[in-house]
């Protein structure tokens, strides 16, 4: 394995709602009362069941609660054993699978008042991501710009598969309200389950969702880019989380082809697929979905034609690599500072931002 | 895309020059929209003039997302005689199979009835098809070999299809398509497989198809781009089922060639199976090898359209990983995107390999060596 250095950005880690109730205080007496009186349990999505062996390493699983939900053990498991300057929490409680807006709109602002009150404030290290559901645009933007006020949000949260491609025109008010005020936008996996999971439909297994994830980064990466969603947002940086990157080489080669041969459909896009990728598109680094060898993964590397796309993950308390072997072997000097530093700093702005509440790091 | 093609003088055409080739993906199309009367039963022609086949998206006549081309094919593609592009058998010889020396071009209709959501229609277009491919292309031309096009969504009607036409020399695979109202694992299709390694034909399963699920995870999109580059997430999801449904498993001797789907994409979704089967292989304990191993061994991929990096080392790196003997040429010809011949390897390849890519693997596969 490859040593982490000291002071990464940690760019996907995943503090956990331990039930429910949790959000409770943080909800007014309408939702309060709803919850309680239509005896609503929990909010936990199918794309990561709470004990399947993908939610969470063995050594990281904690002896009762979920995974992720004690903020002590990310401390000692995550932060301080990776001596992390900065670790972006991206809460996946499943706020984007219900239906109503209003129900949505409600746990998503729930949520987001949680994660300040209870991770940020108790944990100078972190940042948030203000987690939004598409089932209202209008609201969407309204909640990034509250939650933008906390300088500790970094990023918009979404997740890859929704009800329509993220490139749609109708969700061009996030991006836009993302690039004004200094947040990435994050993809993170994970499905609101309002279409199938898979491109072909609805599979049999948990294992089918999770490789699907992959596929569902490659059309949004379509979509966002032939839209013309950077034509129009130069400045937006958007990060691809837990999607897996050697995907990206051969998906890029297909884009660009066809691009070059069906440019005349979406004239506005500006330029080749591939430099709106290396301007515009980022990466967590795990999981590495490649054999362990390094000749291969520097081979992928190269295929990659950049060493700015991959930002420092450890996708703690899923279940991705072990040991401390959160990078591969044979990554040059050069690349882990890259990777762990200086990318990450480059994408999220609001990092060098002094925070607005009591919480300096 | 769009040039106007002008009418050129006719040359002479090198033939003998050229290495004999096999073309893995030929679009054979009818002359008319009766073509196939002579092999469908009476009742059926009431019905495609009254209510049409209704597939599983709401556009009577054309795809949801309009073609780059018309009829998705080359502009020069039309033969003298009329017709679409693909429909002539003399022209398709002038203007492709003598001049490329195509030694053996499997045909693979599509816009057939497959995937109907009538299945009794489907299943009578299918077999009309299938009639039709060796009246009108295969018993003209030995080079030709047909594809068992079947009535997928009803697995029992397609695998006696499969049986009506095993042992025909015409047909060297079952053909499917991608694209399906469940992801291609799934036990409905199971008979297909069944009946096609008891025939000891491949399956080969064509992008494209329209079984009613969005092209992506997420919904619609706006674009024929889309659906064109999300052709290759659809059979990544497809080939995913496959496996971890454990149909070669089941079916220890049945061979599927991806066709049309890109490849490049192969050692990344091995690579990730495998990951994720090493954490959560107890859910799918049918399962006795890695993901990755079933794909290196009984999966073929056609090479159109070949992707293409700025640096073709790159490729050829995809390539060692795949295995030059795992590739089948193809053109796609009469379609718009069709990758010529003479340009899709350039030179530095060795012999060996460039036989084995343009004729030698399909030869073996297709049990033609």
């Amino acid at each position: 394995m490859t040593a982490p250095i000291a002071g990464g950005v940690d760019c996907d880690v995943h503090p956990a709602v331990p039930h429910l109730t949790s959000l409770l205080p943080y909800l007014n007496d309408y939702w309060r009362d709803q919850v309680t009186t239509r005896g609503m349990t929990d909010l936990i999505s199918q794309s990561y069941p709470t004990y399947s062996p993908i939610s969470s390493r063995p050594d990281w699983r904690p002896a009762q609660g979920k995974p992720g939900s004690n903020l002590d053990d990310m401390r000692a498991q995550a932060l301080d054993r990776f001596r992390v300057s900065h670790a972006i929490c991206n809460p996946l409680y499943g706020v984007q699978m219900v239906f109503s807006e209003d129900m949505a709109d409600a746990f998503c602002r729930a949520l987001n008042d949680w994660l300040a009150k209870e991770w940020l404030d108790r944990e100078p290290r972190l940042r948030g991501s203000i987690v939004v559901s598409l089932q209202s645009v209008e609201r969407a933007v309204a909640e990034i710009e509250r939650c933008a006020q906390d300088t500790r949000f970094v990023q918009v949260l979404l997740l890859v598969m929704g009800d329509m491609p993220l490139g749609r025109r109708a969700y061009w008010p996030i991006y836009a309200a993302a690039e004004r005020l200094g947040l990435a936008v994050g993809i993170h996996a994970g499905s609101a389950y309002h279409n199938p999971p898979t491109s072909v439909g609805w599979g049999s297994y948990h294992i089918e969702d999770y490789v699907a994830q992959a596929q569902a980064f490659q059309t949004q990466l379509t979509s966002l880019i032939v839209e013309g969603v950077f034509a129009r947002h130069p400045g937006l940086k958007m990060v691809m989380l837990e999607s897996g990157f050697t995907w990206l080489p051969p998906f890029l080669w297909r884009l660009h082809k066809f691009w070059r041969g069906l440019r005349m459909e979406t004239p506005w896009v500006d330029r080749a697929p591939l430099e709106i990728v290396r301007s515009n598109i980022r990466f967590s680094l795990q999981p590495i979905d490649a054999p362990p060898d390094p000749v291969t993964l520097n081979r992928l590397f190269d295929h990659m034609q950049s060493d700015e796309l991959l930002l420092f993950s450890t996708d703690y308390p899923h279940w991705q690599f072990e040991g401390d072997a959160v990078l591969p072997e044979g990554l040059s000097d050069d690349l882990v500072r890259k990777i762990m530093i200086d990318n990450p700093r480059a994408t999220y702005p609001r990092l060098k931002v002094p925070v607005a509440k009591e919480t300096m790091p | 895309m769009n040039i106007q093609v002008r009418e050129r003088p006719e040359q002479a055409l090198p033939v003998v020059a050229k290495t004999a080739i096999a073309d893995c993906d030929i679009h054979p199309a009818r002359a008319t929209p009766t073509e196939l009367y002579p092999w469908l039963a009476r009742r059926w022609h009431a019905h495609l003039e009254t209510i049409g086949a209704p597939a599983y998206h709401g556009m009577m006549g054309g795809p949801p997302y309009p073609k780059a081309q018309p009829n998705a094919s080359r502009r020069d593609a039309y033969p003298p005689e009329g017709g679409p592009q693909g429909s002539s058998l003399s022209f398709m010889q002038k203007q492709h199979l003598d001049p490329n020396n195509v030694a053996l071009g499997v045909l693979n209709p599509l816009g057939t009835g497959q995937g109907l959501r009538n299945h009794e229609l489907a299943a009578a277009l299918c077999s009309a098809i299938n009639d039709w491919q060796i009246a009108k292309w295969t018993s003209q031309d030995s080079r030709l070999k047909a594809s068992i096009v079947v009535a997928n969504e009803d697995g029992p009607t397609a695998a006696a299809e499969i049986r009506k036409r095993a042992g025909d020399k015409s047909f060297v695979q079952v053909l499917l398509l991608s694209r399906n109202t469940e992801p291609l694992g799934q036990r409905r299709y199971w008979p297909i497989y069944q009946a096609a390694e008891e025939a000891g034909l491949p399956v080969g399963i064509h992008a494209f198809g329209y079984g009613g699920n969005p092209v992506t995870a997420s919904g619609w999109p706006s674009y024929y781009i889309e659906e064109m580059v999300g052709h290759s997430q659809c059979q990544q999801s497809a080939l995913a089922s496959l496996v971890l449904e454990g149909v070669f498993e089941r079916f220890p001797k049945l061979d599927m060639i991806m066709i049309e789907a890109g490849f490049g994409w192969a050692p990344s979704l091995a690579w990730r199976l495998d990951k994720v089967w090493q954490r959560l292989r107890s859910e799918v304990p049918h399962l006795t090898r890695p993901p990755s191993e079933y794909i290196s061994e009984r999966v073929w991929w056609t090479t159109q359209p070949m992707e293409d990096p700025e640096k073709r080392e790159h490729l050829f790196d995809v390539i060692d990983w795949i295995g030059w003997d795992r590739l089948l040429f193809a053109t796609d010809y009469p379609h718009w995107d069709y990758d010529d011949p003479s340009r899709v390897l350039p030179a530095g390849v060795s012999a060996g390999n460039r036989e084995a890519f343009y004729l030698n693997n399909a030869l073996k596969l297709y049990g033609l060596a």
